[in-house]
């Protein structure tokens, strides 16, 4: 639920991290939070238990600069992973506006990353948001651990798609991260599928970090033009 | 539009005239402050002495206070909790539910008494729902025109390189 501030002259966003526990979602708040300039941020306020382990979310608001005269404000929040958290996760899924989902990339960890999707679409359905409708970007995170799997197979189970039924839609539409891949495109039974465009990342360096949150806050600005 | 993601907007008069009931309440009560949030932890308007504390992080929090006893409500069998107070030596607060959508925040010291800000708010928070219906009902006639950012497609591409 984007804010528009006419007052302040502001918009103001929310972007959810979601994802499985120990997957690195507080790891990409830190690495933003490290590498915007301490003007453009405010503090990094954690909701954490005695092990660092994220108990109701992590939150952070950065400025991505301004447009038409109003600032871009983005309001980042990471949700706790661990499944017995839902209650609070689904709190902080009220009033998004784009969701990061960060899957962990390790093969062990293939039906965490399943269990934590179906949640989303759970939880996200239960406010009456579609998912499918909605900013939404996937970033396969540590991609550079020795077990990581294949980015086929994480895209297959992850990110196989969805349909699209409306017919103005269905047009081969190519991926502008991907170079040679199709956001929308149509399978060899003749449905229309479109994918959530994803990002490899590895977020305890930082790579990917910020073409995720990038793509994700012009998707939602998006919405708005 | 995307589905599920309701914007809202106001504009200066909406602004000015939540601040004039905001500052009679601080005047009726002698309260320090008062804001309103947004559920999904905006921060709208502060009126009063301006906090000394990140007015953002206290917006979350706040949304995810309310949020979180919302839900100790209804495992008591309550639909909603519509205040909350929280006790400090020196410093309180006292948060109240507008339309479901927006927590007024009053935050008073031993100036005052709980008793009158808990009486004070009660009218306050008749009026602010009074405007905020009128700002969400403008909002969804709005929906179905051209966004701010209509035709700005360019300029957001610009935005991130």
């Amino acid at each position: 639920m984007s804010m528009i501030n006419y007052a302040s002259r502001e918009i103001n966003c929310k972007i959810v991290y979601y994802g499985p526990g120990l997957g690195g979602k507080t790891t990409n708040l830190e690495h933003v939070y490290g590498k915007v300039k301490p003007d453009t941020r405010g503090k990094l306020i954690s909701l954490a238990t005695e092990t660092e382990r994220t108990l109701f979310f992590d939150f952070l608001p950065v400025d991505l600069g301004t447009i038409r005269g109003f600032k871009t404000r983005f309001h980042l929040y990471t949700v706790p992973g661990q499944v017995y958290y839902n209650a609070s996760r689904k709190l902080i899924l009220k009033g998004v506006d784009g969701i990061v989902f960060v899957a962990d990339s390790q093969v062990e960890r293939m039906e965490a990353n399943l269990e934590a999707m179906q949640n989303l679409y759970d939880n996200m359905a239960e406010y009456g948001y579609d998912l499918t409708k909605m900013p939404f970007v996937i970033q396969y995170n540590k991609r550079d651990l020795p077990n990581a799997a294949p980015l086929a197979e994480l895209q297959q189970s992850l990110n196989p798609g969805w349909e699209v039924t409306d017919t103005a839609r269905q047009k081969v539409t190519a991926d502008q991260f991907h170079p040679g891949e199709n956001i929308i495109e149509q399978l060899p039974t003749g449905e229309w599928v479109e994918h959530a465009t994803y990002f490899e990342a590895v977020a305890v360096t930082g790579d990917g970090v910020f073409d995720t949150l990038k793509a994700v806050s012009k998707l939602v600005l998006k919405t708005l033009a | 539009m995307a589905v599920g993601s309701a914007s809202w907007s106001f504009t200066e008069e909406d602004f000015n005239a939540i601040t004039a009931t905001l500052q009679r309440f601080l005047g009726e009560t002698n309260a320090r402050c008062a804001l309103l949030v947004d559920r999904s932890g905006q921060l709208i308007a502060t009126v009063g002495e301006q906090p000394t504390f990140d007015p953002t992080a206290f917006a979350t929090l706040t949304a995810a206070d309310f949020s979180a006893n919302d839900q100790l409500a209804k495992l008591i069998g309550e639909s909603d909790f519509n205040s909350l107070f929280h006790q400090g030596e020196k410093e309180s607060m006292y948060l109240a539910d507008i339309a479901r959508r927006v927590i007024l925040v009053a935050l008073f010291d031993n100036r005052t008494t709980l008793g009158l800000v808990r009486l004070k708010i009660k009218d306050t928070v008749l009026e602010l729902t009074k405007l905020f219906h009128d700002v969400f009902t403008r909002g969804k006639s709005a929906a179905s025109k051209p966004g701010l950012l209509s035709g700005a497609d360019d300029e957001i591409d610009q935005l991130f390189g």
